[in-house]
């Protein structure tokens, strides 16, 4: 675990995951969840738009001017790990302006090694879901293995795609080592789990 | 006395260098997305273009820059002999504590050595004047503040002792480049060369990922046009090393092509772009 942040300093959360795994889904349930107690911004990382930044201007997650795209030339993985550069101009103009508790960073879909610097974030997310292989967790890989908190997301899709989610779920633990997973549902349920985790981080000073 | 490169200067010469290049196209995507450029030899005749104009300009500006900061430095043989020949040589630079006891006066500030001596009486807003007066469209100026950022940042992590607190928070990256180049122990003409480098290098990178061409082949366009491109350097070098001379940045030279600059407000007004710019 890397050192929490300084008090006083944003924490940055970083998530990741296969392209259509449910990150923009998730970004906007943590906002619409956390919005009320923290001061939440978000940069997004779109290969090829500014889409997710759109959707979640759209959806009215948080006003839209809390809401920045970035652009990524072609390599999304690139501007989470190798050079931020353009990811830390974005978190650091949000800080400028906002000062807010929280800021998510959404990376581009990407494949199973992207994972973000520490350069960049403080924790990290790692989205997959259960259309995506429920083989996934078990071929690992940085993002299932690494990541602060696993989501494995589209549970209730399990069935319809052949999925075993129980095995996903003790795929991951074996190459976890201690760290938690969560099982759920975006789209269609509440997700205090990830919530209270991601409230966790951001131990706001009383 | 052998003239090498400055081991570190490689560093700047390198893309994996986190300065936030990657995301940056050199304008070419917006000429690919309409078909302008769809092969090697357009892209070289891209570089044919820019190179010799908004390219000159950067060069002489990352030349005067680095000129301007004083500090010599002398370039020997490194220390380190890789190869077993020879006899070790000293470090190739001065120690920090030369830099801070340089004749034309240096700067202590938050307690650490600095190559500033010289340059406090630099008006670097003069220089950065100079090179806005020199890109004629508003979008490119910003992403050369964008890029300059970016650079700080990095020059600030490596070469912490390099004098770029003068410069502002966003200045033009020629000049960050320029500074950093003396840091890292180059000439005006290392400066020169690195900001051609720069930019055949983003444009060749950029091409390779927006039109899947062969990386070999842009590997050879870039190659020639650093070869067919060195008098541009040459020339950026000199003018860039008068006008710091003189102290006056109007002798920069001026030079541009009219379409990429058109490409470049298009591009920054487009949706679905994928590089910066």
């Amino acid at each position: 675990m890397h050192d929490h942040p300084k008090p006083g300093r944003a924490v940055r959360i970083g998530i990741g995951g296969p392209v259509g795994c449910g990150k923009t889904a998730l970004v906007a349930a943590l906002c619409r969840a956390l919005r009320d107690e923290l001061s939440v911004a978000v940069v997004t990382n779109d290969i090829y738009t500014t889409e997710d930044a759109d959707f979640l201007r759209r959806e009215a997650v948080l006003d839209a001017e809390r809401i920045v795209a970035v652009r990524t030339g072609c390599c999304p993985h690139t501007a989470i790990r190798d050079d931020v550069t353009a990811n830390l101009d974005a978190v650091e103009d949000l800080v400028e302006r906002f000062d807010p508790d929280l800021v998510l960073v959404e990376s581009g879909g990407d494949n199973l090694t992207a994972t973000f610097s520490y350069g960049l974030i403080d924790r990290q997310i790692f989205v997959v879901d259960t259309a995506g292989g429920d083989d996934v967790p078990r071929k690992g890989g940085p993002g299932v293995a690494g990541a602060d908190l696993l989501v494995i997301n589209k549970v209730d899709l399990g069935p319809l795609v052949g999925a075993d989610t129980e095995r996903m779920a003790a795929d991951a633990a074996a190459v976890r080592d201690g760290k938690p997973t969560a099982l759920v549902s975006v789209r269609t349920a509440p997700i205090p789990e990830v919530v209270d985790w991601v409230r966790a981080q951001v131990r706001v000073p009383a | 006395m052998t003239l090498v490169v400055a081991p570190e200067l490689w560093l700047l010469a390198d893309s994996r260098l986190p300065t936030g290049g990657h995301a940056h196209s050199g304008g070419i995507e917006a000429a690919v997305r309409r078909g302008l450029v769809t092969g090697p030899d357009d892209v070289a005749a891209w570089l044919a273009g820019r190179v010799p104009t908004a390219g000159l300009v950067t060069a002489a500006a990352a030349a005067a820059a680095c000129a301007l900061v004083t500090v010599p430095v002398e370039r020997r043989a490194p220390s380190v002999d890789l190869l077993g020949h020879g006899r070790p040589s000293p470090d190739p630079r001065p120690s920090p504590a030369t830099w801070r006891g340089a004749p034309t006066g240096g700067s202590t500030e938050r307690g650490g050595p600095s190559l500033e001596s010289g340059d406090g009486d630099v008006d670097w807003a003069r220089w950065d004047a100079a090179i806005s007066a020199r890109t004629p469209v508003a979008a490119l100026r910003d992403v050369s503040r964008q890029q300059g950022r970016a650079m700080l940042r990095t020059v600030r992590a490596a070469w912490p002792h390099a004098p770029v607190d003068g410069l502002g928070a966003r200045p033009h990256q020629a000049l960050v480049l320029g500074v950093a180049t003396r840091a890292a122990g180059g000439t005006p003409h290392d400066a020169a060369a690195l900001a051609v480098h720069h930019l055949t290098g983003q444009v060749c990178s950029a091409a390779v990922r927006l039109l899947g061409l062969d990386p070999l082949a842009l590997a050879g366009v870039h190659a020639r046009a650093l070869a067919a491109h060195g008098p541009v350097v040459g020339t950026a070098a000199e003018a860039g090393t008068a006008a710091a001379a003189a102290r006056d940045p109007d002798l920069l030279p001026t030079a541009t092509t009219p379409w990429p600059e058109v490409l470049a407000v298009l591009h920054a007004r487009s949706e679905g772009a994928l590089f910066a710019s």
